[in-house]
């Protein structure tokens, strides 16, 4: 795995050595978060999402597991077990608010590491595999958020259900089956909440799964970093473990400080009310939203307002919406610039912020009333939003002359290198041409 | 070939947008859409402070024992509490005898522990509020979890309680739609303005409190919305205790994990790239 300056694993003591030689745990250990991994010695702070994900996605399943103890995937008692939790189980109020807001803890994480990787082209080459996984990984979370927050079987929870599984209704002739066949019946009912539930167990495991495939595939090529530039020799890195174990130790306590704000001081704030109200088949809320994390998907989804030829509104709104994830798919290979990090694609990088300001404005009418000017506004980002990775990204490689990169991680870092200069030192590979 | 594809594909979806834009801003333009009587005369709820207010807030027991008395006197005739149990009001500062009698003014009917026969039997301290059988029309709605059920909270539950007021000729003039119809009482902090509730709370000293409060309507609003926050989130308290030693100690954790960092970076700074750290 990675460099071949990479510290050997050398255990010292007997059992160590033992151990090594019958699982050696530690030795992968050792060379995947340890002193065996070299990594860029430039990472910024933007870097600690990958750990900062990783660990709400532990923190969700043991305090899930603890909630699933005591939740009843009733339809008839599912509301109230909630409120037993909240009530009557020994800390399950700290269970129930460490879980619901461990998932828009770990959302707002998973966006700041897509959305860094967006800035800096980790979607590139060689890596495109770590972000073809990434995206599988944000589609098992999304999945993962709505069927989870169906289990309080509250008001919001049901008319959620009904309105996203109504989604797969819009498919021409086999739409209203699946929807039925997906959800058990004809409306969300005590068969759709049983699966959900199983669904929502099973999921996070499935994640883990493939955040390990997202690890290994990111092991092969080591990290990206803020300059974009590949690893030359040794000098360009550190290893993992002191450096970064520490970086990453300040990044989790300063997460667990906002974190903890919220689950003890505002644990609500991110909710929705109408989820207080059991769930009422027959009493539609009068704004019916999705979790916020879902508010720009959402918008997407809703501004798509007139027929198409002979595709419905509402069809055209789907597609929409899948595509609107589903394009990440094809994004290494739309962006073609060779440069890689948006510090030295002047073009790219206003583009870039425009792309953060738009979906900002999309998740604020996302979680708006479905009227105007919400919805002309809406469709104005969302045209945009297309625009920006399916027209904008192809073309801009084109049309941008990026600025000067240094030569290597380590001029980027101290000034110079002294294999920067020619002849200078072993035969060094060509700088990137830029341009 | 795939970028040119992806051109075309996002035109497609552009181009969309752009006329389903176009047809909304025209339809928005030529037809505008006349302000709704619920969102001209709709009212956010006022500002309500209660003990357990903020950071470092706790429960005032005195306030909360009052809310409940206006709760058992005037709300428990149409609106239940089913969430709560008995045992819980010790957290008001009740002791057992005063909830075993609490407890047993009520009536709740449960199965027999012998005959598994359901009939009427006194409430005991582990029974939950009974259900409120109401007979009018309409349905009150359970209220342990108002406070959380409803924006605003708290100030929401105060706001709703002493905001019935008559309609004025003005506000019917411009807005015919809301008036106010048979049996419905109108209340600008009600979602669709008129509320079936009749007013419950009609003048000062429709309870009697017996630690001497005056029992004006606006006292009485706001003790059983501070009654009403606590059914909601009875672990308020120890909630935010704990999250208080929780901040604490994650902030001294935090520091030392920062210098920590420092410390070990410290070495990269003087330029021992790439050796195996003191640390390790």
């Amino acid at each position: 795995m990675s460099f071949p300056w990479a510290q050997d694993y050398t255990p010292r003591a007997p059992l160590m050595q033992w151990l090594d030689e019958k699982l050696p745990l530690p030795r992968l250990l050792h060379g995947a978060i340890g002193a065996g991994y070299p990594v860029p010695r430039n990472l910024s702070y933007m870097w600690n999402f990958g750990v900062l994900a990783g660990f709400c996605l532990v923190l969700q399943i043991v305090t899930g597991v603890i909630l699933a103890m005591h939740y009843a995937a009733n339809q008839a008692i599912a509301f109230n077990s909630v409120e037993h939790i909240m009530r009557d189980v020994n800390w399950g109020w700290l269970m129930r608010y460490a879980h619901a807001n461990g998932a828009s803890a770990f959302f707002v994480v998973i966006y700041m590491h897509i959305f860094r990787g967006l800035f800096y082209g980790s979607y590139k080459a060689p890596r495109e595999m770590v972000w073809l996984l990434g995206v599988v990984i944000f589609l098992l979370l999304m999945a993962t958020g709505f069927l989870g927050y169906v289990l309080p079987w509250g008001q919001m929870s049901f008319w959620g259900a009904q309105v996203i599984t109504g989604l797969f209704g819009a498919i021409p002739v086999v739409g209203e089956p699946i929807q039925h066949w997906l959800l058990g019946g004809y409306a969300p009912d005590n068969a759709a909440l049983n699966r959900f539930f199983s669904l929502h167990f099973l999921l996070p495991f499935v994640i883990a799964g493939v955040v390990i495939l997202h690890i290994w595939a990111l092991h092969i090529n080591g990290s990206n970093n803020p300059t974009g530039i590949e690893v030359k020799r040794e000098s360009d890195t550190i290893p993992f473990h002191p450096y970064y174990t520490a970086k990453d130790g300040f990044g989790l306590g300063v997460f667990l400080i906002v974190y903890a704000a919220f689950v003890f001081f505002m644990p609500n704030a991110l909710g929705h009310a109408d989820n207080y109200i059991p769930a009422n088949p027959l009493q539609t809320p009068a704004l019916i939203v999705p979790e916020w994390y879902f508010w720009p998907f959402y918008a997407i989804l809703r501004s798509f307002t007139q027929d198409i030829l002979f595709i419905p509104a509402k069809l055209m709104g789907v597609m929409a919406m899948f595509s609107s994830i589903l394009l990440w798919f094809i994004l290494p290979w739309l962006d073609k610039s060779p440069v890689r990090s948006g510090h030295y694609r002047p073009l790219y990088r206003k583009f870039f912020w425009v792309l953060v300001l738009d979906v900002l404005v999309l998740g604020y009418c996302g979680g708006s009333h479905a009227e105007e000017p919400y919805l002309m506004i809406s469709q104005i980002a969302t045209a945009y939003y297309f625009l920006h990775f399916l027209v904008i990204l192809p073309i801009v490689a084109s049309l941008e002359r990026p600025d000067p990169l240094p030569y290597s991680i380590t001029e980027a870092v101290l000034g110079h290198d002294e294999h920067a200069v020619l002849g200078a030192g072993r035969a060094v590979p060509a700088p990137v041409r830029v341009n | 070939m795939i970028r040119i594809l992806s051109i075309f594909g996002g035109l497609f979806f552009a181009l969309a947008l752009l006329y389903s834009f176009g047809r909304g801003a025209y339809s928005a333009a030529t037809d505008p859409v006349k302000e709704s009587a619920e969102r001209a005369l709709h009212r956010e709820p006022g500002p309500l402070k209660l003990a357990s207010d903020g950071v470092f807030g706790h429960f005032d027991h005195a306030q909360l024992q009052r809310g409940f008395q206006v709760y058992q006197e005037v709300c428990a005739n149409c609106h239940s509490l089913k969430l709560v149990a008995y045992r819980d009001l010790a957290a008001l500062g009740y002791d057992e005898d005063e909830i075993k009698k609490i407890a047993s003014n009520a009536t709740v009917n449960a199965a027999d522990p012998i005959t598994g026969e359901f009939k009427d039997r006194p409430g005991l301290p582990t029974d939950h509020f009974p259900p409120v059988v109401y007979a009018g029309a309409g349905h009150p709605p359970d209220l342990s979890l108002i406070t959380k059920a409803r924006e605003g909270g708290g100030a929401y539950v105060h706001s709703l309680l002493t905001g019935y007021r008559a309609q004025t000729p003005a506000v019917l003039a411009a807005h015919p739609e809301a008036k106010t119809g048979e049996n419905l009482f109108y209340n600008p902090w009600f979602s669709n303005l008129n509320i079936a509730m009749p007013p419950p709370l009609t003048g000062d000293g429709q309870v009697t409190y017996s630690d001497g409060t005056t029992a004006s309507v606006d006292q009485m609003a706001q003790d059983v919305s501070a009654f009403l926050v606590w059914t909601a989130e009875p672990k308020l308290d120890k909630r935010r205790q704990t999250g208080l030693a929780v901040l604490g100690f994650l902030l001294f954790a935090t520091i030392l994990a920062y210098m920590a960092k420092r410390n070990v970076w410290a070495q990269l700074k003087r330029g021992d790239v790439g050796e195996a750290s003191a640390i390790d």
